[in-house]
């Protein structure tokens, strides 16, 4: 279900430790299913320097547009020109194909603060609003 | 008290308490504080439609409706020819008594005729996007600042003094909300980099062409966005704000077909560059398809808007001005490209031979010889008021006193509804003087 | 099957829709370098033209054809005769820039519509300038920002419910207040506790709906007022769900300082596809310096213009929606305060008729006496895997307009009812059976809910591609 080698946050994105101290960043199954079709997406472009649990960019889908908080502090580098052209696949495939920023880690001692995948199973079984 | 309003009886309403279980409808009342329910309201006894449509009818006899008054009046709200047409199709109440069109599967019609309105909005003033239309012109200004802010992350504001000092103070009122400054820049100064757009109006509010390319210029090079004011009927004829590069457009909708009705309802005509479709304010209908394949509408890009964005909206407009849209639209559609500058060039040419016949006359002197359009300004030999008095004993509604800007200023608007006739007559009461 | 097509399918060079006098003036030349190459607007018969339109209309629902319970709306029966008034020459023909002894009719009739609306509300004063309820509240939030700055104090936020309709942060934003939100209780009024810790001396107002969006009176309202007050703030109303109170109760008795109108809602002007509406407010006598300009006074025995002393300037360059407000003289002079009273009665009566017939099949969330709307809740549906929103769809199947879904947002699966009080209890009651006939579908049959509306002109609409590929327009390039 969700990706046990991932790491998660309250605010329902993921990040996925890279080798050479990168790491991709997305949004959950959860997330995507609350939000439904995906229609926009604004992400932080490749340069941007983002910090830890601060906004770093917004998502619309048809009827809600949602805050992106960065899970980790870093320099993006990449954005995946794929899902701005095609929101659809953060529904189709948030995990993989629906991936939205690459960063370098600036600090990644951070990522001990990040939920496992059991912590964010047992966020969701928790009856979420 | 039965109206025709009421569809329920008596006896249904004791159906209905009784299957709610209650003995009287103040009991429903029950969270309201006692001392505040049922109080008294001073208001006339009702009267029925036959007598309340006869005093109506007297109190609208006492005004001076341009059907019986030649009138010159412009500034913002034009007398032009509405075809019987646009009053029958508006006068549909499936068009009229329908709400915004949330539901899309129960409101294509309106959707359909936004979505023409729109696209029509985009042919007339050469820009790439348009919304629904916002309340007017001076609001869908004031709008396109706050945008242009957004925009370029600025937050002041500049005017040229040409812009209709009505419409500044709108923008005033919208940009003093967020404590956004706004300068008067005059034609030959540059424009300071830290202003988010300039604002100009074409024609002018005195009625006279701006050279737009250089205005577009002066704005681009200051890093700011311009704000262009049309006049829609003047599209008909003279090249749009668009093909000169301007970032916005906005206008006042209400002289494609709708009367000019004391001042509201207005349309807020509204078109921007593409790029800017996410910030633009107002209501959108895009096309798209149903579950079987067949073309459909919907509102769409909805997360702009208050329902959804709220506090980070890019507005607070919900209801907007549907159904003026919708008489501009049918209006638009009547007219045709060649019927609509069949009008503008009526409104030229009667315009011009009134500009030329005061310019003869002793003591008046054209304020300008730049291009007009339909509007023109004229140094007068007497107070305005005073020529206002004399032109409405003979039955003619004078321009607008500008003598707060320029000295015995009046601004005069001659539309196709002026006929020669009305023309020389105004010209005979202001030889006069 | 029905054919779609757009103004340029018809179009042809040549045709036209309108005719216009030829030119009685002689010419003047035309500046060449001004005017535009071409206009490529459609070009049709007046036939064609009106076959097109006529054929849209089709399509729409109104209220003239049937129930249109949107909860918060108010979409009320519109009086036919009004129409024709607002279209005498002697109201649409005139300028605003007129001389004002050559418009006295319809000043007067301004003039007796502001005291009308202060009375109904129980204010000092209205003003029938802003255009919308929207541009209402933004008066509203700029006078109470007025209010403060003349007392030079420095309040930074507005108060708004969780249960607010999103206008009102949004109006708060566009006036520089920080927005922050009360929480409802578990019986849907505000919760008062978390409101008397919130309400401290950077509060500039608390904007309240009344009653609230879930159709309650909150009967905490006299607590609020003497709270608000207590700390230097401003009790601002959202006088949408009027039509519960026209007749019975004013909102000046409520406590509130202000309050906005929505024309187009309470007082029976057509709703148009989306306006044109108008918003007057009132206000009580702490903010009548600040109304927005101009008003119309007397002086001596004639109707002039006036500019508020300290007011917050001008929302418009007319003086409101002059259409509407006819409309809404009118309907105050035929209904009078006893009518009006029965409006209300009415209104409240249906709401809750409603609400019994229908709870045991949808969630009823507040179990209370409602007001004008009542709030179900789909959320029994939901467990079936059956939405508001199938719903709402299937609800076209029968004939009806939906209710407003979704909101408030406090509601899981909101289903926000508003009959009004021009509904007979028949059409009532048929509705009340096509919501207990769906809900036996989301039991025994939730597939044609799933891909509800099947009787419509069009099937349920693809919402997704057109936010993520936008046509606009026929004149898109792309």
């Amino acid at each position: 279900m969700n990706p046990t080698e991932y790491k998660y946050t309250k605010d329902h994105e993921w990040l996925c430790p890279e080798p050479g101290g990168n790491a991709r960043i997305g949004i959950t199954d959860y997330a995507q299913s609350q939000l439904g079709d995906v229609v926009y997406l604004d992400l932080p472009a490749p340069g941007k320097q983002i910090e830890q649990s601060r906004k770093m960019g917004e998502i619309e889908s048809v009827k809600a547009v949602s805050d992106l908080f960065a899970p980790a502090s870093g320099k993006v580098i990449e954005i995946n020109q794929n899902v701005i052209n095609d929101p659809s696949l953060v529904n189709k495939d948030p995990y993989g194909e629906g991936w939205l920023v690459k960063i370098r880690l600036t600090k990644p001692a951070e990522l001990d603060a990040l939920m496992t995948s059991d912590d964010y199973d047992r966020l969701l079984g928790q009856g979420e609003k | 008290m039965q109206t025709p309003y009421l569809p329920n009886t008596d006896a249904d309403r004791q159906a209905m308490l009784k299957a709610i279980g209650v003995g009287t409808v103040d009991e429903l009342f029950q969270d309201v504080p006692r001392q505040y329910l049922n109080v008294p309201f001073r208001l006339p006894s009702p009267l029925s439609e036959l007598e309340l449509k006869r005093e109506l009818q007297q109190r609208a006899g006492r005004n001076a409706s341009a059907d019986k008054y030649a009138c010159f009046l412009g500034a913002g709200f034009y007398h032009h020819f509405i075809p019987g047409v646009v009053g029958h199709i508006v006068g549909r109440s499936e068009f009229y008594t329908a709400y915004t069109p949330y539901q899309a599967e129960a409101s294509q019609g309106t959707l359909q005729a936004i979505y023409e309105y729109q696209s029509m909005v985009c042919q007339l003033t050469g820009m790439e996007v348009s919304n629904a239309g916002l309340y007017d012109g001076s609001t869908a200004t004031a709008e396109a600042a706050l945008m242009a802010c957004r925009i370029t992350q600025k937050d002041k504001v500049a005017v040229l003094p040409s812009v209709s000092p009505k419409y500044v103070k709108v923008v005033q009122t919208y940009l003093g909300g967020r404590g956004f400054p706004l300068v008067k820049i005059a034609p030959d100064q540059s424009l300071p980099a830290d202003c988010a757009c300039l604002i100009v109006q074409q024609p002018n509010f005195f009625g006279y062409f701006e050279d737009l390319s250089a205005l577009v210029r002066k704005a681009h090079d200051a890093g700011a966005r311009l704000v262009a004011i049309a006049d829609p009927v003047s599209l008909g004829l003279f090249r749009p704000p668009g093909e000169y590069g301007a970032d916005i457009v906005v206008a006042e909708g209400q002289a494609l077909g709708n009367p000019v009705s004391f001042g509201g309802p207005g349309l807020g005509i509204f078109a921007c560059r593409k790029d800017y479709v996410r910030q633009m304010p107002g209501r959108i209908v895009g096309k798209t398809v149903d579950a079987e394949g067949n073309p459909g509408y919907v509102l769409t890009l909805s997360t702009r808007e208050q329902h959804i964005r709220r506090e980070r909206a890019t507005s607070n407009i919900t209801t907007n001005e549907a159904l003026v849209a919708l008489a501009a639209t049918v209006y638009l559609a009547a007219m045709g490209k060649r019927g609509l500058r069949q009008v503008a060039e009526l409104c030229y040419h009667k315009a011009h031979y009134a500009a030329k016949a005061i310019s003869r006359l002793k003591g008046y002197l054209l304020a300008s010889d730049k291009p007009f359009f339909k509007e023109f300004s004229v140094r007068c030999p007497a107070p305005p008021a005073a020529i206002n008095k004399a032109l409405y004993r003979q039955k003619i509604i004078g321009g607008l006193d500008i003598s707060d800007t320029i000295e015995h200023g009046m601004l005069l608007c001659i539309t196709e509804m002026n006929t020669k006739e009305e023309i020389d007559r105004l010209v005979g009461v202001l030889g006069e003087f | 099957m029905r054919r779609h097509y757009l103004l340029p399918d018809i179009s042809q060079p040549g045709k036209m829709g309108g005719t216009l006098p030829a030119i009685d003036v002689p010419y003047t030349e035309l500046p060449g370098e001004l005017l535009r190459a071409d206009l490529a607007l459609p070009e049709v018969s007046e036939v064609e033209l009106v076959r097109y339109f006529l054929n849209l209309s089709q399509l729409n629902f109104g209220v003239d054809l049937g129930f249109y319970p949107l909860g918060s709306c108010t979409m009320k029966y519109s009086p036919k005769w009004h129409e024709d008034i607002a279209r005498l020459a002697g109201f649409s023909s005139v300028h605003p820039y007129q001389p004002v002894e050559s418009v006295q009719g319809i000043l007067q009739l301004m003039h007796e519509l502001q005291e009308y609306l202060a009375e109904i509300t129980g204010m000092n004063a209205a003003s029938l300038v802003p255009m919308a309820g929207a541009q209402g509240e933004l008066a509203n939030v700029l006078m109470i920002k007025a209010y403060h700055q003349s007392r030079r104090e420095n309040r930074i936020r507005i108060l708004v419910p969780d249960t607010a309709h999103g206008s009102n942060p949004a109006t708060a934003a566009m006036c520089g207040y920080e927005v922050a939100t009360v929480p409802s209780d578990q019986n849907g009024n505000v919760d008062f506790e978390v409101l008397d810790a919130m309400m401290d001396d950077k509060v500039a107002a608390l904007t309240l709906t009344m009653p609230t969006t879930l159709g309650l009176f909150d009967p905490q309202i006299e607590a609020i007022d003497r709270l608000v007050h207590a700390r230097g703030a401003l009790l601002c109303g959202d006088g949408a769900n009027l039509n519960s109170l026209l007749g019975k109760v004013k909102f000046g008795d409520l406590g509130f300082d202000c309050v906005q109108l929505n024309l187009h809602k309470t007082f029976s002007t057509p709703h148009g596809g989306g306006g044109p509406g108008s918003g007057p407010v009132g206000v009580k006598s702490v903010l009548t310096d600040f109304l927005p300009t101009p008003c119309v006074t007397r002086k001596a025995k004639k109707y002039v213009f006036a500019t508020p002393p300290r007011s917050i300037g001008n929302l418009g360059v007319g003086y409101g929606n002059v259409g509407a407000i006819i409309k809404a003289y009118a309907y105050i002079r035929s209904l009078g305060a006893e009518g009006l009273r029965e409006v209300s009665e009415d209104a409240v009566l249906s709401a809750n008729y409603l609400k019994e017939k229908l709870k045991p099949d949808y969630h009823l969330p507040y179990d209370r006496p409602c007001m004008h709307e009542v709030v179900l809740s789909g959320k029994w549906q939901k467990a079936k895997g059956v939405k508001a929103f199938d719903i709402a769809k299937r609800l076209l199947d029968f004939g009806f307009h939906p209710p407003t879904i979704y909101f408030p947002l406090v509601v899981e699966e909101a289903l926000m009812i508003e009959p009004t009080e021009t509904e007979s209890k028949a059409t009532l009651d048929e509705f009340i059976e096509a919501l207990k006939a769906i809900a036996r579908e989301a039991e025994e049959n939730p597939e044609i809910l799933h891909s509800a509306p099947h009787t419509t002109p069009v099937r349920r609409l693809d919402e997704a591609t057109a936010a993520r590929k936008p046509d606009l327009g026929w004149h898109q390039k792309d």
